[in-house]
């Protein structure tokens, strides 16, 4: 049942995993090693955004089989994507009991106009955003809770750089607005004027950020926590390297420890291959998955 | 004569922590971040906020922190726990499989059962009678100890108190299940008064922390 509690409810727990890491896995046993490692939460795939990106193809919502098996498998909470616009298999989710659903770029978006009205659901979502006025659209459609979405499945941490840049700098930038310039700001952010004067007003955003696509270091989940991030997800950066429970186990101290560089380089030895990703400016226009989203 | 603020940490190893420092320093308490042994010292009261606690465990292996918590806490540093927070201060923890192996703080005499409502949709908000003067051992529902107020309470993927032991109060039920307790200077709650606008908990674990000699 949706109540007026429900919003409290759904952005509460992404405050829950707050300085955490959220990890992408495909098998019950990569949810149990994230778990092991100290993952807040888990994301249940079918394929991580490298093999997505590799393979090629349509990429759909995972089958339901083995999102319960992740399920059953761990006692942290779990999170599964559904196609941007794809409302059914949105429902599906739902109905399956993850706790979280993110309506993901990294797959094939199934409408190309519009976003799933997010907030006829129980379950909370969680949508990528490369800018405030995208992360404020999302929000407006019920997210609670922001991921930046660098550019997922290539282990370059550029654009992550480049969208928590953008968005922080941009509510930077409103919070110094005057009153009567935040109505033209909501024209130009393309979200609606409460929204937008809330923003300016606390100087933040009403939900959780999160900073995702191309981590693959200790040291990568680290900056984004200095510049701001609320936690990190990682996807292909640790099922994708040579040691993934010792690079997963670094990738959350790291994250907790985001200001003592001791500590990050402590972590930080001996890791074992780091996955070999593609730099962000080989990949031609199509393939880049952040244009994703509207 | 000036009375010295209430110097309160809050463990920051994960979870929601901000929240908890922003409603703390809204009641004059001085708040400091902790995460390893050291930043203990000089404290008047601690909180374990409400976040992952197989991560939260994980996090403090290896720094120490977790056993010199439990050592203050058994000497009487007033702790409040909320959500993954009363999980680690249970003496024993049901569905805890994912624990297993690292320290906690298990000072409270209950048990705690981990997500016993199930996945985020069985998440609910409640609300509950704030019992603040109660004595141990009598009867929740008579006396001159009337609830004083009802307060809204976040449980969000919460855990259940299914036993509690002699010497802990209940301060505060939902469903026949104690929600807020104390034994000693150690509260819990297993819902997340650090989410709600109403800083009642607070102000009750600071009144019972002010109460107790300096650490």
């Amino acid at each position: 049942m949706t109540t007026v509690a429900q919003p409290l409810l759904n952005t509460g727990l992404a405050q829950m995993l707050k300085g955490g890491v959220i990890m992408d896995v495909v098998t019950p046993e990569q949810a149990r090693i994230a778990e092991a490692a100290g993952a807040v939460a888990v994301m249940a795939l079918e394929r991580v955004p490298a093999d997505i990106r590799a393979q090629g193809g349509v990429a759909r919502m995972s089958d339901p089989d083995l999102i319960a098996g992740i399920i059953d498998a761990v006692s942290i909470p779990v999170m599964a994507k559904a196609r941007i616009g794809h409302f059914v298999e949105a429902q599906v989710l739902q109905t399956l009991g993850v706790d979280y659903i993110d309506e993901s770029e990294v797959l094939s978006p199934a409408d190309f106009v519009n976003h799933i009205d997010k907030s006829g659901f129980e379950v909370p979502f969680v949508c990528g955003a490369t800018n405030l006025g995208e992360a404020l659209r999302r929000i407006t459609e019920g997210a609670s809770m922001i991921r930046s979405k660098g550019e997922a499945g290539t282990g370059d941490v550029s654009e992550a750089m480049r969208h928590i840049r953008t968005i922080t700098g941009e509510i930077r930038a409103l919070a110094a607005r005057s009153e009567d310039e935040l109505f033209v700001a909501a024209k130009e952010l393309q979200a609606p004027y409460e929204l937008v004067a809330r923003v300016a007003r606390e100087g933040a955003l009403p939900v959780v950020m999160f900073v995702a696509g191309g981590i693959a270091t200790p040291a990568d989940a680290a900056m984004m926590m200095q510049l701001g991030a609320d936690g990190v997800f990682v996807g292909s950066g640790i099922f994708k390297s040579g040691d993934p429970e010792k690079r997963a186990r670094a990738i959350v101290e790291a994250t907790t420890h985001y200001d003592d560089p001791d500590t990050i380089a402590r972590v930080s030895r001996g890791l074992g291959e780091a996955m070999v990703g593609i730099t962000v400016g080989e990949l031609p226009a199509p393939h880049r998955l952040a244009e994703r989203g509207w | 004569m000036v009375i010295p603020a209430p110097v309160i940490g809050v463990v920051a190893l994960q979870g929601a922590v901000s929240e908890h420092m922003r409603t703390l320093t809204g009641l004059g308490a001085e708040v400091r971040r902790v995460t390893r042994p050291e930043h203990l010292a000089g404290l008047t009261g601690l909180v374990l906020p409400g976040g992952e606690s197989t991560a939260m465990v994980r996090l403090a292996a290896g720094t120490g922190l977790f056993p010199a918590l439990t050592d203050a806490a058994r000497a009487g540093l007033p702790v409040l726990g909320t959500c993954a927070g009363l999980i680690l201060l249970a003496r024993e923890v049901e569905d805890g499989a994912a624990l297993e192996g690292f320290a906690r703080v298990p000072v409270l005499d209950l048990t705690a059962r981990r997500n016993a409502y199930g996945a985020q949709r069985e998440s609910f908000t409640a609300r509950v009678a704030l019992r603040s003067r109660r004595a141990p051992g009598t009867d929740p529902d008579d006396g001159p100890d009337a609830p004083d107020r009802e307060i809204d309470a976040v449980f969000i993927r919460a855990p259940q108190v299914t036993r509690v032991g002699p010497g802990v109060e209940v301060l505060a039920a939902h469903a026949g299940c104690p929600v807020l307790v104390r034994q000693g200077a150690v509260m819990a709650a297993a819902f997340h008064p650090e989410l709600t606008a109403d800083p009642a908990v607070h102000r009750l674990f600071l009144t019972a922390a002010a109460a107790q000699p300096v650490h």
